[in-house]
């Protein structure tokens, strides 16, 4: 026998399933005024400084069905790399942001500022990137993955140095389209099957 | 901000399994490949953080909360109560925790449910709370009933409440579902089946609690949710900026 362990485990995750918008984003599934505005409705106020960006996109599952019923939340620093709660952070970034999947069209729309790079421990410097998580109907556990930009430099972060298949990064950056626009899709399964992350 | 180290890695064996050909729809949206294995970044282990000027008095009481106290909501008044620890046992306080189920007729307020059991238009279904310094929460609601979805020709869920727990960290973040101790359609159902050990889905069934019903009043429930904790770094470099 040996001692036991005062430590616990974590919490199973179950599927946020079908009506998930009910609990995290109550208007879209047609629950007006129970709360004065959906949480997360906005990732910055206005005159939050940097370079206002605007990120569309689907997630397509393996079949390339764009689904419908797809609840993402994103998590990023201001534009100077300052997470909400550092010190010196933009006030004007609240940095968390929720949004759906259009139950028309499939495709999300995400409206913020472009981030700045973000220190690692023990030193060197990580890509401007936004984290996503992704739950949706069918997904059993939440499924995190990160925006990258297209005209960035990329070439020394240290997750994508971490991808094998090199074709494979391409998956986590969102392609520029125009001024401040750029298009990031997310692929569940199959073909181009985006890269989520377990960290 | 002092550095509280990366997060302990995901134990994945305790979650449930991302296909699983008895839940139809996991079937075209698990990834085939392996997730990326790293270990937490600054981006992970810092999060949104919520104040109470968030909430509203009556955002943790379902029965009350959709006609803003004019009128209670239809069915067993149930108080859903528990702590959110992380893996030190440690409580997690100041976090927002989210609920939403199905009215106790297992009908969802959604627009795309068009279940035969009606609305009860005394009945929104969702409600939020963050938990006190101790890592308590607590709502008033009503029991969910069971419903049937489409997967199989004749599956239905249990009575079941979602829940939605931020903690501190992005990396933290967890949804899962609540299950009611005694319910015989846990055994059956798919989705809870996708957690293949039977020790771990127990964690999600949550025992009828006497000790804090009130007499003449309402029946409850005990939940417990465990966030992933952070490693100690006590022969570590701090991180860098922070
Ligand atoms: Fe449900």
């Amino acid at each position: 026998m040996v001692q036991k362990l005062d430590t616990l485990t974590e919490t199973p995750s179950q599927t946020a399933g079908p009506y998930v918008h009910i609990g995290c984003i109550p208007t879209f599934a047609g629950l007006e005024g129970i709360y004065p505005e959906d949480l997360g409705k906005r990732a910055i106020d206005e005159g939050a400084q940097g370079e206002i960006v605007t990120i569309t996109g689907s997630v397509f599952d393996g079949t390339g069905w764009a689904l419908r019923d797809a609840m993402i939340e994103s998590w990023q620093p201001d534009a100077q790399g300052r997470f909400p709660g550092q010190e010196g952070a933009d006030p004007k970034v609240n940095g968390f942001a929720r949004f759906a999947a259009d139950g028309d069209s499939g495709e999300y729309t995400l409206r913020t500022v472009k981030p700045g790079a973000v220190p690692m421990r023990g030193g060197g410097w990580q890509a401007p990137h936004i984290s996503l998580w992704i739950t949706a109907r069918g997904i059993n556990i939440g499924l995190q993955t990160r925006i990258y930009f297209s005209d960035e430099d990329n070439s020394r972060d240290p997750l994508l140095l971490r991808i094998e298949q090199r074709h494979r990064v391409q998956t986590l950056i969102a392609q520029k389209t125009g001024d401040g626009l750029y298009r990031f899709d997310i692929r569940l399964q199959g073909e181009g099957e985006t890269v989520f992350l377990d960290l | 901000m002092t550095d509280l180290g990366p997060l302990i890695p995901r134990n994945r064996a305790v979650h449930p399994v991302a296909y699983d050909v008895d839940y139809k729809t996991s079937v075209t949206r698990s990834p085939n490949l392996p997730l990326l294995s790293m270990e937490s970044t600054l981006t992970e282990e810092s999060g949104p953080r919520f104040g109470h000027g968030l909430l509203g008095p009556l955002d943790n009481n379902l029965i009350l909360n959709w006609t803003k106290g004019a009128a209670p909501a239809i069915g067993e008044r149930i108080l859903v109560h528990g702590r959110v620890l992380d893996e030190h046992a440690r409580p997690v306080p100041r976090t927002l925790v989210e609920v939403w189920q199905a009215n106790a007729g297992g009908r969802y307020r959604h627009v795309k449910d068009g279940y035969l059991a009606p609305l009860d238009p005394n009945f929104g279904g969702c409600g939020r709370t963050l938990t006190d310094e101790a890592g308590y929460f607590q709502f008033l609601t009503i029991r969910p009933g069971a419903y049937p979805w489409p997967n199989r020709a004749n599956d239905w869920r249990p009575m079941h409440i979602h829940f939605s727990v931020f903690g501190h960290s992005f990396g933290q973040r967890l949804i899962s579902q609540m299950y009611f101790e005694g319910d015989p359609l846990i055994e059956r159902c798919p989705i809870a089946a996708t957690i293949k050990a039977r020790s771990q889905l127990d964690r999600l069934v949550a025992p009828l609690d006497m000790t804090s019903a009130r007499p003449l009043d309402f029946l409850a429930y005990k939940f417990d949710i465990v966030l992933r904790g952070r490693r100690q770094t006590m022969f570590e470099n701090k991180l860098e900026g922070m």
